[in-house]
């Protein structure tokens, strides 16, 4: 009987033995990079709005506080939209015949609001609040990143649940004095100077000693002493802040 | 594989095997059915399943072959439903921001509900314009506070001055009030003005109102006018109507209530020549009587009473325990919480009442005409002497479904006992009215004579819930020149019969008033503008005597403007608080109530004791049986029949879902009767005869029921009630005469071949053979406070713990050091058995506060009832050796059963998928979005005290909720703080997970630690008698530590299963008369 696969099958089979692996793996890491990527997660999209609304021009270029437009932050689970009012009480006056605002003029002449693309948009099953992070030290840009840039917003991290955890188990990389909060240019390293005389005023003894073993005061150096201050629990893995029901109820 | 698709098979109920069962036991034994006893197939079959038959199979909607095919395609499209994407969603800022509101935080308004002349103030949680929560105003008189009063106190004290924590003020509510909140968002309410069955618009109905108007003007005194009503307690209301009567001197106004107290009225006149309303005290009885009465259960101040019959419930109340005793026909809530409890055929109790008079030494009584029953005479004697030993302090109270005999003797024998102004104290009548059976006969009789032009129905719905001897709805179909106008709900069967029917504006959507049962005027705000544009009786009346576009609001404000004076009526029109009036009213609006509005207490004392009972009065009744009827436990006089929560609410005593049932004792189906019903067993169905009326209805066998009756809710049977209502259980109006409104005598019964199938949840969830309810007698209590502890292969008391085989759990952030030198939180919970009365408030609060499906009679009958919280009842008889165990009256006992957040939960270990994990708090989290449903969980839960979601009953609920816009109001229901889960979802109670989250939040915020009484769950807000306490264990001064501690404290399994349960039990203590006991 003669032979019904010729020799260089052996080959054949090896390699493709060897490439089904690799097919395998790369499909994994195909799929991986597209979850990850901004195609699923939305990060640096930016969504059209009925109104081109700039925080680059309204935070940066006027200087309004968050806290104008976003009232609630320090007090309930949702940071608050503004109504069509807060838009008007400049408008009304300024740029009254603009074009481009003609949605706000009409959304108040009808009464009937406008209706903006929701750029952060965390699972129903997700409880995020945020009075509780500014309270606690934890400033818009760790989330929400330099909206103080943003011509039209997007979203700049990911909001995935690891993203999430990430800082749930080491919030001192994060934290900040309270003061800085709505401050989007902050950073340990652009604010040396006054992270040193903060941690000259508020540490004690103990803790100063420590901190002043160098010059420099690095952001886990300050997240510790913030943790300590604002009461943050700073445990790694084993922390009531990974608690199941701290973000699903 | 499936297993058989037969139902087990039913072994018939064999009372001597039960016996024989009960003989040898020593020590009380506990059961939840007759079933347990006898151990039916069908009781076996709970036992040994995790589900009842075919709970687990899947075989609805789809069949087995498509689940597989949908299994398979599910698997291989498992990991792309990952990449799916978020549908873009919108966020909708406000135009105008509303004043006050911090979106994303609830407010809370205070209003107040009516209910069969009782009012009851709430404090209603409103999330961004939608109602989601009724709890009730602990301000209010009616509606006690749900924290004791030291914890409240704390509270306010530690709060900043200008943020008091809402939780100090909330008060406690049945499950009525929490149901409301359902009625609220219907989807079968009536949504337009009909006329003839056409849509109209209100300003229709005006201009036909006005043209009525004028014709009765015209004739003169408008002797053709008619308005009937539900007893009306709103004093705006009732101004109006005196002021439509005063025009039309000859027009009639009739209150009706099905659950009416005309008995009570009636028994007053006899007694004191004139109407007066009885405000018990019991909280100050140390001896209570209950004639057939059910004040527990409802009835003005009902609430309040609950809470002062437990507080002296409480073996270490320093004035001593009280000791209640019970004389009744059915089981009810209050016979069921008795020290001592007689089953006696309700015509009898008046025979009962008049030997304890005359024992109690009240004079000038007639002769009883037929002796009582053994066991009912040996009762006189101590029961006097025990009542006489405490003068000024015991207290008889009279159901109002006993003849007014019962209630003068009563009165009688509180007057001989020195109770009044002590024990009961007296108020002229709240909402004063006339006889309201012989009202509606004559309105009848006026509608036969067609003497009626304009009938007005507000609120009322005669064509179902009259009795059956007036004809009511003949009567409206005959009386051909009456105009009918009515208001409602919903278009239910008055309404259809009507010319004119207008949509009646739920009270949450209302501006109004009534007065509580002390006399207390309690103001009803609306939360959301009318969803179906309803509109109030206020509004409806003011409409009828001819104002144009009335404003609810405005009326009830200028009704107390000129009540209340300080403000001149011209300055309203500003709006603002220009005037003393107003900054009273906007006071009176945020507390919902009028303060210092009570009645004034009045002297009362009997008129002439010879009138109080004639000879009469105790002729005995022909036939051998008698129908007791009764408002149903949950859906009251019909009225809840559409209300789902209420319907899948198992009854306290039977555990009925979704059904009424003729309750009948365990003697009449036993073999050796041979009586008509001898070997029947629950689910035959059986013709009820009255004359020439006949009714087909279903029994249940009632151990405890008194012989010689058998008992029929009202409430069911409705035909235009709704989806949900229409078609549920029988209609016991069908039964009911005007001049036997509540004891039927003479009736006959006959076995029919039929069988129903009822849904009892009383045997699932059945924990077998244990020792899940501990209890002793005072003297035993007071010898031994621990009890609950003797007999234990080891202690599982307060901080007592032994080896366990489950993983150690680290509590070391909750315990001892905590993180950064803040210890965390322990969160326990205690549930005081002598402080429950088992009224299932709780049940229906649960499942408002937490998104709870209703899952429909079938999916109940699978054992798939979707409650958190569950009310076992169990029955209990100790039998002393070498006696007859008495199946006639069992002991009851309630025993609340939710998840008890083991510390070592047996529950986690086996979960696959991480779904269900402790946490740092002692919280056993379960987290959905990681559930897969393998249910092994559940298996495991020694408690059985999760559920799982076999359908996709929310979705299943929005379908069948439907509005013709393919909209369902119900997607307004939903707590926004709590997940909606959907089909193949474990679930379980939380603690009210998101509440404890709130208040962490809050504090941590503020920068201290969670107050005692500031996180206060859905149940224990709801209990009327603080049986429930939740809090930090932690906290050694919080008054879950102090509970715990008790001697009285003991864990379910926690000896047997070593699972160091958070929910722990108090054990029950009784109070017996060893006179009475061992008689």
């Amino acid at each position: 009987m003669p032979q019904i696969f010729h020799p260089s099958a052996n080959t054949l089979a090896r390699a493709s033995i060897f490439g089904g692996a690799f097919v395998a793996l790369g499909a994994v890491l195909v799929t991986h990079l597209v979850i990850r990527s901004p195609y699923q997660t939305d990060v640096h999209v930016v969504k059209s709005q009925p109104v081109p609304f700039s925080h680059e021009h309204h935070v940066r270029g006027l200087g309004i506080d968050c806290r104008y437009c976003h009232t609630s932050v320090e007090e309930s689970s949702f940071a608050g939209l503004p109504p069509t009012y807060t838009c008007m009480s400049c408008h009304s006056q300024i740029w009254t015949d603009s074009p481009m605002l003609a949605p706000v003029r009409e959304s108040l002449a009808l009464d009937r609001p406008l209706e903006w693309n929701r750029i952060h948009d965390v699972p129903d099953y997700t409880y995020f609040n945020h009075a509780i992070h500014v309270n606690k030290g934890v400033g818009c840009y760790s989330c929400h990143g330099r909206v103080d840039q943003m011509p039209l917003a997007w979203k700049e991290e990911s909001m995935s649940m690891g993203w999430c955890l990430e800082c749930h188990r080491n919030p001192e990389k994060h934290l900040r004095p309270k003061e800085e909060i709505y401050n989007l240019e902050w950073s340990v390293d652009n604010d040396q100077e006054a992270v040193k005389a903060f941690v000259q005023r508020e540490a004690g003894s103990e803790t100063l000693e420590f901190l002043a073993s160098d010059e420099y005061v690095s952001q886990e150096e300050l997240g510790q002493l913030l943790a300590a201050m604002y009461e943050v629990p700073t445990l790694g893995h084993n922390t009531p802040l990974t608690n199941c029901a701290v973000c699903h109820r | 594989m499936r297993e058989s698709q037969h139902a087990p098979k039913r072994t018939p109920l064999n009372l001597a095997r039960i016996r024989s069962r009960l003989e040898g036991a020593t020590g009380p034994r506990y059961w939840r059915g007759l079933e347990e006893l006898t151990e039916t197939d069908e009781f076996l079959s709970y036992m040994q399943r995790e589900f009842p038959e075919q709970a687990d199979s899947w075989d609805d909607p789809e069949s087995r072959r498509q689940f597989l095919k949908l299994m398979a395609a599910s698997l291989a499209l498992a990991g792309v439903s990952g990449c799916a994407f978020q549908p873009q969603e919108k966020i909708v800022p406000y135009v105008k921001a509303p004043e006050e509101l911090v979106q994303g935080k609830p407010l809370f308004f205070a209003t107040s509900m009516s209910l069969a002349g009782d009012c009851i103030g709430l404090l209603v949680e409103s999330q961004e314009g939608r109602p989601i929560k009724i709890e009730g105003n602990g301000l209010h008189p009616a509606s006690p506070a749900s924290l004791a009063a030291e914890v409240v106190d704390q509270v306010n004290q530690a709060a900043r001055a200008d943020a008091t924590p809402i939780n100090a003020s909330v008060g406690s509510t049945d499950l009525f009030c929490q149901a409301e909140l359902l009625s609220l968002y219907d989807p079968d309410r009536s949504q337009t003005v009909l006329r003839n069955g056409r849509p109209k618009t209100w300003e229709e109905f005006q201009v036909a109102m006005v043209e009525q108007y004028q014709q009765l003007k015209a004739k003169g005194g408008g002797d053709g006018l008619r308005l009937l009503t539900r007893t009306i307690t709103s004093p705006t209301l009732r101004s109006q109507i005196q002021g439509l009567l005063d025009e039309f001197p000859d027009a009639r106004w009739i209150q009706y209530e099905p659950v009416n107290r005309d008995h009570a009225r009636d028994g007053a006149i006899r007694a004191f020549g004139e109407d007066r309303h009885a405000i018990p005290h019991v909280e100050r009885a140390d001896r209570l009587l209950t004639l057939d009465a059910d004040f527990l259960a409802y009835g003005p101040g009902h609430l309040v009473q609950a809470r002062g019959y437990a507080d002296r419930r409480n073996p270490d109340h320093p004035d001593g325990m009280s000791r209640h005793y019970a004389v009744e026909c059915n089981l009810t809530l209050t016979g069921s919480n008795a020290d001592h409890r007689l089953p006696l055929a309700a015509s009898r109790i008046k025979d009962f009442a008049l030997m304890l008079a005359k024992e109690l030494g009240i004079t000038g009584l007639p002769e009883p005409s037929d002796s009582l029953p053994e066991e009912a005479s040996r009762w006189i004697g101590p029961l006097a002497r025990d009542l006489r030993g405490h003068p000024g302090a015991s207290l008889v109270l009279v159901g109002d479904g006993q003849p007014p005999v019962v209630h003068a003797l009563a009165h009688a024998m509180n007057e001989a006992l020195g109770n009044f102004g002590k024990t009961i104290e007296w108020i002229e009548p709240v909402a004063p009215s006339d006889n309201q059976g012989e009202g509606l006969r004559e309105l009848v009789d006026d509608l036969n004579a067609g003497a009626v032009d304009l009938l007005v129905m507000l609120e009322v719905n005669p064509v179902y819930d009259a009795p059956a001897d007036l004809n009511f709805r003949e009567a409206l179909l005959d009386a051909e020149g009456t105009l009918r106008v009515h208001l409602g709900l919903t278009l239910d069967e008055t309404g259809e019969l009507c010319q004119w029917h207008v949509p009646q504006a739920h009270f949450l959507e209302a501006w109004g008033d009534g007065r509580a049962f002390d006399g207390t005027v309690s103001l009803v705000q609306p939360l959301i503008a009318p969803l179906f544009g309803g509109r109030s009786s206020i509004e409806v009346v003011a409409a009828i005597r001819g104002d144009r576009n009335p404003d609810g609001r405005a009326l009830v404000e200028a009704y107390w403007r000129d009540e209340l004076g300080g403000g001149d009526a011209s300055d309203s029109e500003g709006g603002g608080d220009t005037d003393a009036f107003s900054r009273t009213w906007r006071q009176c609006l945020h507390d919902g109530m009028i303060a210092d509005t009570a009645s004034q207490r009045v002297e009362v004392s009997i008129a002439d004791p010879t009138k109080l009972a004639t000879a009469e009065d105790f002729e005995p009744v022909e036939g051998s049986l008698e129908l007791v009827l009764a408002p149903d436990p949950t859906v009251f006089d019909g009225r809840f029949a559409n209300n789902a929560w209420l319907q899948e609410c198992p009854k306290p005593i039977t555990k009925l879902t979704w059904d009424n049932a003729l309750m009948v004792p365990a003697s009449m189906v036993e073999e050796a009767s041979g009586g008509p019903l001898a070997g029947s067993q629950s689910g035959d169905v059986v013709g009820l005869t009255l004359g020439n009326l006949t009714l087909d209805v279903p029994i249940f066998v009632m151990p405890g029921h008194a012989e010689g009756a058998v008992t029929l809710h009202l409430g069911y049977g409705r035909t235009r009630a709704g989806r949900v209502g229409n078609g549920t259980g029988f209609n016991a109006y069908s039964l009911r005469s005007s001049a036997f409104p509540w004891i039927v005598p003479g009736v006959s019964i006959n076995r029919t071949p039929q069988k129903y199938e009822l849904a009892s949840t009383q045997l699932q969830g059945a924990l077998d053979g244990r020792d899940l309810y501990r209890e002793a007698t005072l003297e035993q209590y007071e010898a031994r406070p621990d009890f609950a502890h003797l007999n234990q292969h080891f202690s599982a008391r307060h901080g007592e713990t032994t080896d366990s085989l489950y993983p150690e759990y680290d509590y070391s952030a909750d315990r001892g050091d905590g993180w950064n030198g803040h210890p965390g939180y322990a969160w326990g919970m205690t549930v005081d058995l002598n402080r429950c009365v088992g009224c299932a408030s709780c049940v229906v609060a649960c499942q408002a506060e937490n998104n709870i499906p209703v899952v429909g009679k079938r999916e109940v009958i699978r054992g798939r009832v979707m409650h958190w919280m569950e009310v076992d009842r169990y029955f209990a008889i100790e039998t002393p050796a070498g006696q007859e165990p008495d199946l006639a009256n069992p002991k009851i006992a309630y025993q609340p059963r939710f998840c008890m957040h083991c510390e070592k939960a047996p529950c986690e270990p086996v979960c696959p998928v991480g779904a269900t994990v402790h946490d740092h708090e002692g919280l056993n989290n379960m987290v959905y979005n990681r559930c897969v449903g393998t249910r092994y969980c559940s298996n495991n839960c020694p408690y059985k005290v999760r559920k799982f979601n076999f359908l996709n009953y929310p979705e299943i609920q929005l379908k069948q909720s439907e509005l013709g816009s393919g909209f369902s109001p119900l997607v307004l229901l939903n707590n926004t703080d709590v997940s909606v889960r959907s089909r193949g979802i474990m679930e379980k109670c939380t603690y009210c997970v998101q509440r404890i989250y709130e208040g962490k939040i809050q504090s941590e915020i503020e920068g201290r630690r969670v107050r005692d009484g500031e996180i206060v769950t859905a149940c224990q807000a709801a209990c009327p008698t603080q049986a429930l306490v939740f809090g930090d264990l932690n906290d050694e001064s919080a008054q879950v530590t102090r509970l715990k501690k008790s001697p009285r404290n003991y864990g379910m399994l926690a000896e047997d299963l070593n699972t160091r349960p958070r929910t722990t039990y108090l054990a029950r203590v009784t109070n017996p008369n060893p006179e009475i006991a061992t008689a």
